[in-house]
């Protein structure tokens, strides 16, 4: 027990001192340049306030973004240059191929699964009295990790020999109906599915609660408009309300693709990239930190960085459009 | 009002309300099951571990604290040797700066960009903005590389190496780095919506920038703060690619969730405690997650939602 105290008490001073630093430092600063009046007071007041926070984008996203864009050029070690060959590579080598049509994959399936499902629940939700309790527990796995999701489900996803006991969910249910079982983490292309149904239950709530909030802000009056003229049911969702909360709708699709482009944690946990279930980002850290060919990873990160362009571009445009009106 | 006049409205409904209930109810329960499984699991002996499924458990309960045991202090076992508990400590270590630098700097560059009127400004909050979607993959090398190294030009060094890689201070900073972009836009948005009228009231008394700052800007802003710190936090607390590149997997500094990665591959005692290893995890998020939920569905509405 003292041992252990005696380890762990300096990690918490540590953290408390540099939070006590930070704040006295600013408090001095604060204090110093609260005395400057005149011309100069708002100039020192903007690099104050903006300053730290430009620099630590320019140190810590702008020039290494840059950076890897030149690594994606060169060797390993990235001290030669070697044009296009990591490009080249990715193009030809047939692992990267299985890569691509799993991010393909990813991209494709989660978003629309989480976005469709949330909207579905949405509406639900809307028509049921004592909503906030199934409202909680569906929006409850976003506060949980991927890798803790991931060890849920790989409890799931558990399979013994056929003669044993299945203690997996799965497992148990698919031999309940007379079926057997396999070992699902090794079954190809249903493994890439079964990792995808993680990211879903994490991530659905996200679009659940944000389509529940947009469909309470449907102005009441409209619906009740279009109910004098006979719109019920389907068509009252499809004509007033669907079309009132498209704009969100778009955003939780668009939050998915970049989620599904960039998911990590789910596959290094369950599989490692192992069994042709391997995506972008987990091949960029491999690449990267366990072959060590700093020129292939950064290479790989500048293609996931072009694929959530358009995204980026699509956002902004309509971020803009929102300023203007 | 709004809502009253919909409930009471026939042509609202899209699903009858039963249907709805049953539907929303059954999604929920499934949803919840395979929590709970990994509740109930933590809970079983090391063997019944192995060879009996948790819902037979729950028929037959035999339950015992062995595994949480095991896992906080340790077993024994090369891969639990000492307990997850100094990568608990860890986890509280990196996550409270890491959730309050960023946040602070934030608000800050935040409160610059909507009050302080200067040539460039829609400029560079549209910039800032952009770099919300450059993936933290693009950083990683090259920061872990300046960590380590340093920053040179041919053979003139331009900044020296900062030596906190595989220390604290080298997953605090990163995490600040990669934070701001979204820190800041959602910030914006709060701080920007502030009355002008008391600001300019306050310049009006003779109140500088500073003042202003702390005495209205920063008390009108705790709630947006709040919603966005709880993101922050479980963000920092649930991140695995950060920790693996920055903290180096040892006891002195990496967090749960790496220890807790790390253990997966494992079987025997590593494997049967896994279940304990994540309900401890995971612990700390759902406790945020359930006594602030307002504040984190706040949070994500004032990311998305206008």
């Amino acid at each position: 027990m003292s041992e252990f105290l005696s380890t762990n008490i300096p990690k918490f001073t540590s953290a408390f001192s540099a939070i006590a630093i930070f704040f006295i430092v600013f408090g001095v600063i604060f204090t110093i340049a609260g005395r400057a009046n005149g011309r100069k007071a708002r100039p020192i007041a903007l690099v104050i306030f903006l300053g730290p926070a430009l620099l630590l984008l320019l140190a810590g996203v702008v020039i290494p973004g840059i950076r890897t864009i030149l690594f994606s050029f060169m060797n390993p070690d990235s001290n030669g240059w070697v044009g296009f060959a990591n490009y080249k590579w990715m193009t030809q080598d047939p692992n990267v191929k299985i890569i691509m049509i799993n991010t393909i994959l990813w991209v494709l399936v989660v978003p629309l699964f989480t976005a469709a499902l949330g909207l579905l629940l949405a509406v639900m939700l809307d028509r049921i009295k004592h909503e906030s309790i199934p409202k909680s527990l569906l929006f409850m796995p976003m506060a949980i990790s991927f890798v803790g999701a991931s060890i849920i489900f790989k409890f799931v996803y558990e399979y013994n020999e056929p003669g044993d006991v299945q203690i997996g969910l799965l497992s148990a249910i698919v031999k309940f109906f007379g079926l057997t079982p396999s070992d699902w983490m090794l079954s190809k292309p249903l493994n890439t599915f079964l990792l995808m149904i993680i990211y879903v239950w994490t991530q659905m709530g996200f679009g659940m609660v944000i389509l529940s909030a947009a469909i309470k802000g449907v102005p009441a009056d409209i619906v009740e408009a279009s109910a004098l003229d006979g719109a019920h049911g389907w068509r009252l969702f499809r004509n007033i309300t669907f079309p009132m909360v498209k704009g969100t709708f778009i955003v939780v699709l668009a939050t998915g693709v970049v989620g599904a482009l960039k998911v990590f944690d789910i596959v290094r946990t369950m599989t490692g990239g192992n069994f042709s279930t391997n995506v972008l980002a987990n091949e960029m850290y491999s690449q990267t930190f366990v072959q060590f060919d700093q020129g292939k990873g950064s290479a790989l990160a500048v293609v996931l960085f072009l694929l959530v362009a358009p995204i980026l571009i699509y956002n902004i445009k309509s971020l803009r459009k929102e300023r203007t009106h | 009002m709004a809502k009253k006049l919909a409930v009471h409205n026939p042509g609202r409904k899209i699903f009858s309300s039963k249907i709805a209930a049953i539907v929303v109810w059954a999604v929920t329960i499934v949803w919840t099951i395979p929590t709970i499984g990994l509740l109930v699991t933590s809970f079983k002996t090391d063997k019944n571990i192995l060879d009996q499924a948790w819902w037979t458990s729950l028929l037959h309960p035999s339950f015992t604290l062995a595994s949480y045991k095991g896992v906080l202090f340790g077993d024994g076992t090369q891969s639990l040797s000492t307990g997850v508990l100094p990568y608990f400590v860890n986890s509280i270590v990196i996550t409270l700066p890491a959730t309050i630098f960023p946040i602070a700097i934030a608000t800050m560059a935040a409160y610059a960009l909507a009050w302080i009127r200067f040539r460039g400004s829609d400029f560079l909050f549209f910039s800032i903005f952009a770099l919300q979607v450059v993936p933290l993959q693009m950083a990683l090398i090259p920061l872990l590389l300046l960590f380590t190294g340093g920053a040179h030009i041919g053979s003139i060094t331009i900044f020296p190496a900062l030596g906190i890689a595989g220390k604290f201070a080298g997953i605090w900073l990163p995490h600040t780095m990669f934070a701001l972009p979204l820190a800041i836009y959602l910030l914006h948005n709060f701080i920007a919506g502030l009355p002008r009228d008391l600001m300019e009231a306050a310049h009006v008394d003779g109140a500088n920038h500073f003042t202003v700052f702390r005495r209205i800007v920063l008390p009108l802003s705790i709630p947006g703060i709040a919603s966005i710190a709880i993101f922050q936090f479980l963000w920092v607390w649930n991140d695995l690619l950060v920790a693996l590149t920055f903290a180096s997997g040892t006891e002195e500094v990496a967090p749960l969730n790496n220890k807790l990665a790390s253990l997966v591959g494992q079987y025997g005692s590593g494997y049967t405690q896994l279940s304990a290893g994540a309900f401890i995890t995971i612990a700390i998020p759902l406790i945020v997650f359930f006594s602030l939920q307002r504040y984190f569905v706040r949070g994500l509405l004032a990311g998305s939602v206008k």
